[in-house]
């Protein structure tokens, strides 16, 4: 079981209680498939991807990185059993999407730089140690129905 | 690899934050130590609380040597050779922690930055301080 104190909760619903989706989903994809581009290897149907600019504008990278910020709303409105909450998910992405699990922190990394460009001097070491603890276990638990 | 337009790019930030190294190096380090609390065993003689003497002072001199690596990328090996040898034989920190820093730095970036952290510019960073980490732990074996 995974501990919370008290700061950890409240700067994780405060956090995504603010969260712009509409903007924030769509810079953390586009960005991990600009900065680590190997990652773009799961997203061959989506066209255009040939340089920064197109991942950016392109419309399928806009839509699902909407997607995939609102997949987080779970494990916020669950933190105390985010290991169950995605269980499903972890099935989907390990048998039926095969994404290499290392993927989903380079994701993490780069919405913690998105958001941490946003917030400026208010995302602070100790909002970023929360943000990052709670992606950790995210990502842990996204990786857990490997075999 | 790095292009030499992303080597420019890379550049001409370091030579802006030179003059605030102190500010942009010791938020570096206070992220780390927050998220990487076994970071901190590298420190245990010194007090690096926020805005300490220790904090921004360290945090001023591993910026400007990341500076002066970022003025000519191509020549990094001869550049951080001192530094190479005392991270080799002296300070012996485990290269793992370069990641950890380097990923903070990034963070440090963004805040600072803002809008003009674009993906591009994010990407290039992140290759050049990974290859300074490389480059620095060369000398450990």
């Amino acid at each position: 079981m995974v501990e919370w104190t008290d700061f950890e909760r409240a700067t994780i619903q405060n956090l995504f209680s603010k969260m712009d989706y509409e903007l924030v989903g769509p810079a953390a994809l586009s960005r991990c498939l600009v900065v680590y581009p190997w990652t773009q290897r799961y997203f061959g149907n989506f066209g255009n991807l040939y340089n920064a600019e197109a991942i950016t504008s392109n419309e399928n990278v806009i839509n699902h990185g909407k997607v995939v910020l609102h997949g987080l709303d779970r494990a916020v409105k669950n933190m105390d059993n985010i290991k169950d909450t995605y269980a499903e998910l972890s099935l989907l992405h390990s048998e039926k999407l095969h994404v290499d699990p290392d993927n989903f922190r380079l994701l993490a990394d780069c919405l913690t730089i998105v958001v941490a460009s946003r917030m400026g001097s208010d995302f602070t070491g100790d909002v970023q140690a929360a943000f990052q603890k709670f992606l950790a276990v995210v990502v842990s638990s996204l990786g857990r129905q490997y075999h | 690899m790095l292009s030499k337009s992303e080597k420019a790019l890379i550049a001409e930030i370091w030579e802006r934050l030179a003059p605030v190294a102190e500010d942009i190096g010791s938020d570096a380090l206070l992220r780390m130590f927050a998220s990487y609390p076994g970071t901190k065993t590298y420190f245990a003689h010194l007090d690096i609380s926020a805005r300490s003497a220790h904090l921004l002072s360290h945090g001023k001199k591993i910026v400007l040597a990341i500076a002066e690596g970022a003025k000519d990328i191509s020549q990094l090996t001869v550049t951080l050779a001192p530094l190479q040898t005392m991270h080799a034989y002296q300070l012996r920190i485990d290269p793992t922690n370069f990641k950890l820093f380097s990923h903070c730095m990034l963070v440090t970036l963004a805040c600072h930055m803002g809008r003009d952290f674009t993906p591009v510019a994010h990407s290039a960073m992140d290759k050049f301080l990974s290859a300074f980490a490389a480059v620095l732990a060369e000398k450990y074996r």
